[in-house]
């Protein structure tokens, strides 16, 4: 029988399974087939496509490069964007135009500012190495070497999405409760005692839903690495999501990519599941 | 002392907004260039580095061979972005309110499960999605259309949609409905009178998520279509492997990003007002 409350949910969530679901489960049927460029069609071979996967190490290499990158970026704009947000938290000078230039990057498309990006970063003729040359620094191969590439992928990154980190670390300063700090201030506590014992427990929640909003998205890092680096040089920065895309899209072994983007998702589930409850049972002291 | 402090945190500031601002000063000052002013090496100042010409801008507004058509793609990403997320929009938010309000229960799965399995959309790599996007729409003939494209995106920004409501429901007191329905509202009738009205921020908040990540996307954009919905991340990307000239890159970058650009002035109005807070717990 569908009552009123029905009426309010079942639209979307019928929506959603249409559109979600069938793609989902053709993706699990797929995979135990040997679809490819030869041969469309639903055989089936078992499990011979995952035994593929077990053995491609270019795969397990391009998940341990992810785990670096989004380890190293999601840090740092945890931390830069907490810096940015504590600074212009309280009166500050030009407190609304930073506010409003510190948000901008995540509002920008990110393949369209890759495509600047790789412009500043051109080995002669981008402004980067233009402005290093002045104060001594010669000329950084930013694309074409290994090490290079890793640097700017994480740089665009943090230019991104640092912002994101610092509209919710912000919304969250803001609503924190006054009483804290009268008290912190009747104790004489300075501003360095007042953060690490006041703010930065109050902000712990806000911080951890955060963090781990930022860990989801940068385990699809897929844009920005398409059209600064092309997975390069070489396979230096391939991340899962281009390097599924290329045996799917590129070489169209259907099958075999099917099993690669299951093995792919089942993973990112269990490590960003495992991530949130060490962050929640560390930061807050309670199980989740 | 405190001084020195206050120094230190400006010069942080203004190294970071360099940092900000950086990228779109370079994109506007490459898009007056021409070829002689892109080959002799990074300048930035016209007039005093380099002769200005609108050549750049002009190429995205003519026609023929030499032109590069910016406004179609323009008008698709308008269309696409903004009928997905009305649409995400309204079914997001008659499911958020359902989820806050009453229980439901099917078996093993309460609410807390349909609204993970709402949020935890966010978590699926769009690859994942791609290749079987693609069959089906090929299928039901939307390969390389507005509909095919918006059926899509509606699936990447409902779970965004009900996330922002579901909390911003949690922060309106049920006395609310309550006090509507003693006043003889129906359900449905108590939901549009008076809990609608009184959830505009929400629903702007909600709404500038779906326009940033629906104007934002590139990757299903780029497999679903080809050439005749054509949008403006992947009309840039297919400029970007050709061999366009600096100056129309930038232009073109710098037409697709100001639309959004300028919403970070709602955002921070929000922001300030407290109103974000609710929505990130």
């Amino acid at each position: 029988m569908l009552k009123p409350k029905h009426y309010f949910l079942l639209p979307a969530l019928v929506t959603l399974a249409a559109i979600i679901l069938f793609p989902l489960l053709f993706t699990v049927r797929v995979s135990f087939s040997s679809w490819d460029v030869y041969q469309a069609g639903l055989d089936y071979i078992g499990g011979k496509n995952y035994l593929r996967v077990f053995a491609d190490g270019r795969f397990w290499e391009s998940l341990m490069r992810l785990s670096s990158l989004s380890l190293i970026t999601v840090t740092l704009q945890y931390v830069l964007g907490f810096a940015l947000a504590l600074a212009v938290w309280k009166e500050v000078k030009g407190q609304r135009i930073f506010r409003v230039l510190f948000l901008i990057p995540m509002m920008t498309t990110p393949v369209v500012m890759s495509v600047i990006w790789r412009t500043m970063l051109h080995e002669s003729l981008g402004p980067t190495n233009d402005i290093l040359s002045m104060i001594g620094i010669g000329p950084v191969p930013w694309l074409s070497s290994a090490a290079g590439a890793f640097i700017s992928v994480i740089m665009v990154e943090v230019w991104q999405w640092t912002p994101f980190m610092f509209l919710l670390l912000l919304a969250g300063l803001v609503s924190l409760p006054k009483e804290p700090y009268l008290a912190a201030a009747i104790d004489g506590a300075g501003p360095w005692r007042t953060f690490w014992q006041v703010t930065f427990p109050l902000m712990a929640p806000v911080s951890i839903g955060a963090v781990i909003i930022r860990l989801i998205e940068a385990s699809k890092i897929m844009d920005t690495v398409y059209v600064l680096t092309s997975g390069g040089p070489g396979t230096a920065t391939e991340t899962p999501s281009y390097y599924i895309y290329i045996r799917g899209l590129r070489d169209f072994q259907v099958g075999y990519s099917a099993a690669l983007s299951l093995t792919y998702l089942v993973l990112m589930i269990i490590t960003l599941t495992i991530i949130a409850k060490l962050l929640m049972r560390f930061l807050v002291g309670k199980e989740a | 002392m405190r001084r020195t402090y206050q120094t230190a945190k400006y010069l942080c500031l203004l190294g970071w907004s360099t940092f900000v601002v950086f990228p779109f000063l370079w994109a506007l000052s490459t898009s007056f260039k021409d070829a002689n002013a892109v080959t002799s090496g990074a300048t930035y100042i016209p007039w005093l580095e380099f002769e200005p010409s609108t050549k750049g801008w002009q190429s995205l507004f003519a026609s023929g061979s030499q032109g590069i058509n910016i406004v179609t793609p323009f008008i698709n990403s308008t269309m696409v972005t903004l009928i997905a997320s009305v649409i995400s929009l309204i079914l997001g938010t008659l499911a958020a309110y359902g989820l806050s309000r009453y229980q439901f229960r099917a078996g093993f799965v309460k609410n807390s499960d349909i609204t993970f399995f709402f949020i935890s959309q966010r978590i699926m790599p769009p690859i994942v999605l791609a290749i079987p996007f693609f069959l089906m729409l090929k299928e039901i003939g939307g390969l390389d259309t507005i509909a095919g494209l918006v059926l899509v995106y509606i699936a990447l920004l409902l779970p965004i949609a009900v996330w922002v409501m579901i909390d911003f429901f949690g922060s309106i007191p049920p006395e609310l409905d309550e006090m509507a329905m003693i006043d003889g509202c129906t359900p449905i009738g108590a939901f549009f009178r008076v809990i609608l009205p009184n959830s505009v921020a929400g629903i702007v908040v909600a709404g500038m998520f779906c326009l940033i990540f629906g104007w934002n996307d590139f990757f299903f954009a780029f497999i679903l279509t080809f050439t005749k919905t054509q949008l403006l991340p992947v009309a840039i990307v297919s400029l970007n492997s050709s061999v366009t000239p600096w100056w129309s890159l930038s232009a073109f970058a710098l037409i697709s990003v100001t639309p959004l650009a300028l919403v970070a002035v709602v955002v921070e109005r929000f922001m300030s007002r407290g109103s974000l807070a609710g929505a990130f717990r």
